[in-house]
């Protein structure tokens, strides 16, 4: 059961990813980003299947939530209607399936002879009381920098966003 | 054949070679943007594959931190690509050779 859900969102999330990149009917921004959205949940599926119950969530939250809000907002303020006429260069889209099939096979072949030494019956549950516990001892430092850099973006982003950019 | 560590990191690596594609072939910023969220997500997947493989926690806590840091960098980006609209009136890659000699 858990390997056919695995096989489908692997699936889903391949499909839906290719999507994002190059839709053959669209390619209106907003159809790749609706297709982002999708990706980001079949991969919180695949979260889920991994025991990471929390991170699924957050996932889902913050990713199809927030961040996805803002990409649509800003794509409805710049009003992208002039993109689609113009053509892709095949040169291009060559060296890109070159460079990145080369990349592909790098990965693939360190995949098949790295010593993956991982226990076959894992018995991780990601929980929202371990991983809290481990963030408020442990990661304590880390968690009250990122919270200062949240700051600092949103500063950042008021300063970018004012009119009479010096 | 049950599913283990290798399904999960070939997922991984196919979806960031799908982001790596989209950045490099797409010449709209926003979907260029969209790609890196693509890459950054296939990172975070094999971060939890290994951390559930390996019986360890610190790979969610990372990916904890990833998914924060990942939301303040589209904040920052998406204020910037906005201001560089407001001056150039184009979000298309084409466009922008201010650098070229």
């Amino acid at each position: 059961m858990q390997d056919a859900l695995f096989y489908i969102f692997a699936f889903l999330t391949l499909v839906f990813g290719f999507l994002v990149i190059a839709n053959p009917f669209s390619r209106n921004p907003v159809t790749s980003a609706m297709f982002l959205v999708l990706t980001i949940v079949s991969l919180a599926g695949l979260f889920v299947l991994l025991h990471a119950f929390f991170l699924a969530a957050v996932q889902v939250l913050v990713y199809a939530g927030a961040v996805m809000v803002l990409f649509l907002f800003v794509i409805m303020l710049l009003d992208l209607k002039a993109e689609e006429r113009r053509k892709i260069k095949t040169l291009g889209i060559l060296g890109g399936l070159v460079s990145v099939g080369a990349i592909l096979v790098i990965f693939l072949s360190s995949l098949l002879r790295a010593p993956l030494g991982a226990s076959n019956s894992p018995a991780l549950e990601g929980g929202t009381v371990r991983l809290g516990k481990l963030l408020f001892t442990e990661y304590l430092l880390p968690f009250e920098i990122v919270s200062v850099l949240l700051l600092v973006a949103m500063v950042g982003v008021v300063l970018l966003s004012k009119k009479d950019l010096k | 054949m049950s599913v283990g560590l290798e399904h999960y990191l070939v997922v991984s690596v196919l979806l960031f070679c799908l982001g790596l594609l989209g950045v490099i072939v797409r010449r709209n910023l926003l979907v260029i943007y969209m790609s890196l969220e693509l890459m950054l997500n296939a990172a975070n997947l094999a971060l939890v594959a290994f951390s559930r493989f390996t019986n360890n926690l610190d790979g969610q806590v990372f990916v904890f931190f990833t998914i924060t840091v990942a939301a303040a960098e589209v904040a920052v980006g998406l204020a910037l690509i906005v201001a560089l609209y407001r001056k150039r009136q184009t979000a298309h890659v084409e466009d922008l050779t201010t650098l070229k000699l």
